[in-house]
């Protein structure tokens, strides 16, 4: 029984996470993707993208949720982003103006429009996703630490 | 009717955050009153963005550009919110670690630094 | 084909990249973080003496981001101002940089350091660079966070309550800053400072003008630690490690604090004789509080931190002034701050990297055994309380004589016995710490690594000769052009908008 309540949470939410955490990720894609056509973009979608994994740990215990993505990697995406962004801006550097938009724009409302505004948010995207689930495994595994020492 | 009765509101609630921060003794209320202050200054901003008889600032294939409300504050906002997340994650960390150090909550207990 | 304006936004771009570099490899590559540390430094320090001149040549230097015009767009400007404190936030960070080569070995993740350092560098670039009022909030918080992150960084028990204590009215400050941005953009409907220069202009004075300026100098004096809002740094400066206690009270306090305070107040919304009158009044009133309270601590850092109040007062009373000498002072006593305080603190780094400990009374004697510490701080401590030739004696007397020439013989007076009181206080370290008899468990210590001696070195240097930078010929390019670009005003608006 102990063991049971050392990895996750009751059967039932384990059956229901298992239907509904892809959907939840996919979810925070399609913000992401169309985050210049309706509201949403890098930052909404990230968050999402990072509740996903969030949920998988609550749900099933650490063990599981970092079979899906370790803590290294977590630091590696973060760092990956940022620098993605800021080679789109330094690109548009060389070409004339930081942050300008090089790419062709093709016709408006379409999925691929808008230059490099799309680029620019899949690069939030993973910053923040991998930088929101970095936080919560400090916040969370700190703790155990503490009722350790005490 | 009070004349901008939503603004008043709003300042009133920065007033409770201020007062939250200034005199409850956990550090927990006191994170609590800053992100109450975080919340209310981007309401301030969202409703300094409003006109009268506006919609949802949305571009789509069929509206015209008529009568929608000042897009600007509302990207100010966004990034207001992403600073004050950060702000919020960082504090509770520094609590966190103050408790695991300290033993206690309390600020009348945490006085290690004098003079 | 390269455009002399482009050098602008590299300052802020160079140590974006390098803090995620070092983010990304050096957790396995140790020594990769020194390197990209120093080169990042290096470059940018070699950067800010290239804009020097080249607003010596163009006067102004205008660059539109994303290729956007004014009032739509995010511009970054170069003038005389914003090269000023280039140099001496680059400078400062650049000797820092080298020092903490050395100096972090303590700690244990020298990469997360290295990462934060260039994080709160490029927030304190972009707060200089930046024309557009919200862009420069964001840059303030980027630097102001990475500052509550270094306070903590060795996580005692003290620091971590010093790091909280800062980071609660840090936040509070920022706050009202946010409030206050908000108020100006409902009642001139633009972010841009120059066009709000300008609608400001036609509008005139009114109440949200005043609640506005308010707000501000609430906001600002928390960040840059004027009286009334001074509370958080006796306990955040000397609680973090001895590289970024150099950087938050040489140049973070600064940059943050008074120069944005200056470039709101003298070129938005134009000064006014209320505004100057509170400016002389809380300046003062910092002089003599940070030093009272300074005579009777025994902590070495924390003296030190005291005194940072005092000689941020003497700055905000130049610059209240408001006549063209006192601003030239108060800019003048800025850098020279800068430089002997940031060496004052590595000295105290020094200190506790041999012998582990901050009290005054139990030192004693040190200089026989580290000579160049003790020569430097030396340097350091007659700069600071205004002996000649060395250069605070210059930057205080130029306050002294703009206050009197412009008959605010009490404020004058008040500056004096601060000095006075200061020079007292230092002579009381100098004679605990350095001269004086060798203690017994002090005859095993070394001096400090190269590094170190060498960074330490330089800044006292700089000290010795700083005192030429008031010569004419010189001033004209640095200090001069400074203090023009805060004296023209609501003009400001005019020039940049001209020559978009």
């Amino acid at each position: 029984m102990s063991k049971e309540r050392d990895k996750g949470m009751s059967l039932i939410v384990k059956t229901i996470t298992r239907l509904t955490v892809g959907l939840i990720f996919l979810y925070g894609v399609y913000i992401v993707a169309h985050g210049h056509l309706s509201p949403g973009g890098g930052f909404a979608g990230g968050v999402i993208i990072a509740l996903s994994f969030v949920h998988l740990m609550l749900a099933y215990g650490k063990e599981e949720a970092f079979k899906k993505l370790s803590r290294a990697g977590a630091s590696v995406f973060e760092s990956l982003g940022a620098i993605m962004f800021l080679t789109i801006a330094l690109l548009g550097f060389f070409g004339g103006y930081f942050f300008l938009n090089f790419v062709s724009k093709g016709t408006p409302f379409r999925l691929y429009s808008s230059g490099i505004i799309p680029f620019c948010n899949i690069a939030i995207c993973l910053k923040v996703g991998a930088g929101l689930f970095a936080i919560f495994i400090a916040l969370v595994l700190l703790k155990f630490d503490v009722e350790k020492k005490q | 009717m009070i004349p901008y009765l939503p603004y008043w509101l709003c300042l009133i609630l920065f007033c409770e955050g201020l007062y939250c921060v200034l005199r409850k003794r956990n550090l927990i209320k006191i994170i609590v009153g800053i992100m109450i202050m975080d919340y209310a200054v981007n309401l301030f901003f969202v409703l300094l963005a409003y006109k009268i008889n506006g919609r949802a600032p949305i571009l789509s294939p069929d509206t015209t550009i008529m009568n929608m409300v000042d897009p600007l504050p509302h990207a100010l906002v966004l990034t207001s919110i992403v600073i004050g997340l950060a702000t919020t994650a960082l504090f509770i960390a520094i609590a966190i670690r103050i408790y695991q150090k300290y033993g206690t909550f309390d600020i009348t207990k945490i006085k290690e630094l004098k003079g | 084909m390269i455009e002399t304006s482009q050098i602008i936004p590299l300052f802020v771009a160079i140590p974006l990249g390098g803090a995620f570099l070092t983010s990304l490899t050096s957790k396995k590559l140790n020594w990769l973080a020194d390197i990209l540390g120093i080169g990042a430094t290096l470059v940018l320090f070699v950067l800010s003496l290239m804009s020097v001149r080249l607003v010596y040549l163009y006067d102004i230097l205008i660059y539109k981001v994303g290729a956007w015009n004014p009032p739509i767009g995010i511009v970054m400007v170069m003038d005389g101002l914003t090269s000023f404190m280039l140099v001496t936030v680059n400078l400062v960070a650049f000797l820092i940089a080298c020092y903490s080569i050395n100096y972090m070995e303590k700690f244990t993740s020298k990469w997360s350091f290295y990462t934060l350092f260039l994080l709160m560098l490029a927030g304190m670039n972009g707060v200089i660079v930046t024309g557009d009022l919200f862009n420069l909030f964001v840059f303030l918080e980027i630097a102001a966070i990475a500052s509550y992150a270094l306070v903590a960084f060795g996580t005692e028990k003290f620091e971590l309550e010093a790091a909280f204590k800062y980071a609660v009215m840090g936040s509070v400050g920022s706050l009202f800053i946010l409030l206050g941005i908000g108020f100006l953009y409902g009642y001139t409907s633009t972010l841009n400072m120059a066009d709000m220069a300008n609608v400001l202009k036609e509008k005139g004075v009114s109440n949200v003008t005043l609640m506005v300026s308010v707000l501000f100098l609430m906001g600002f004096g928390f960040k840059a630690a004027i009286v009334p809002f001074h509370a958080w740094l006796p306990d955040a400066h000397p609680s973090a490690p001895a590289p970024i206690s150099a950087m938050l009270s040489g140049v973070l306090i600064k940059s943050l604090g008074i120069y944005a305070l200056c470039r709101i107040v003298f070129n938005i919304i134009g000064i006014t004789a209320p505004i100057s009158n509170i400016l002389m009044f809380l300046g003062a009133l910092s002089m003599v509080v940070g030093v009272f309270l300074a005579i009777g601590q025994w902590d070495f850092k924390r003296l030190l931190a005291y005194h940072s109040i005092s000689q941020i007062g003497y700055v905000v009373l130049g610059i209240g002034i408001g006549t063209p000498l006192g601003i030239l002072g108060g800019l003048f006593h800025l850098f020279n701050h800068s430089v002997f305080k940031s060496l004052l603190f590595l000295n105290s780094g020094a200190v506790e990297y041999s012998t582990g400990t901050r009290d005054l009374k139990e030192m004693g004697g040190l200089a026989s055994k580290m000579p160049m510490t003790g020569s430097t701080s030396f340097i350091a401590s007659m700069s600071i309380a205004g002996i000649p030739p060395f250069n605070g004696f210059w930057s205080k007397l130029i306050i002294i004589i703009a206050a009197v020439q412009a008959s605010h013989y009490w404020y004058a007076f008040w500056a004096v016995l601060a000095s006075i009181l200061t020079l007292a206080s230092f002579m009381k370290v100098m004679k605990y710490a350095f001269l004086g008899k060798l203690g017994e468990k002090w005859s095993q210590i070394k001096e400090v690594p190269g590094f170190m001696q060498l960074s330490m070195l330089l800044l006292a240097l700089i000290c010795v000769v700083g005192g030429l930078l008031v010569l004419p010929s010189v001033s004209e390019v640095f200090l001069r052009k400074a203090s023009d670009a805060l004296l023209q005003g609501v003009d400001y608006a005019t020039t940049i908008l001209s020559n978009v």
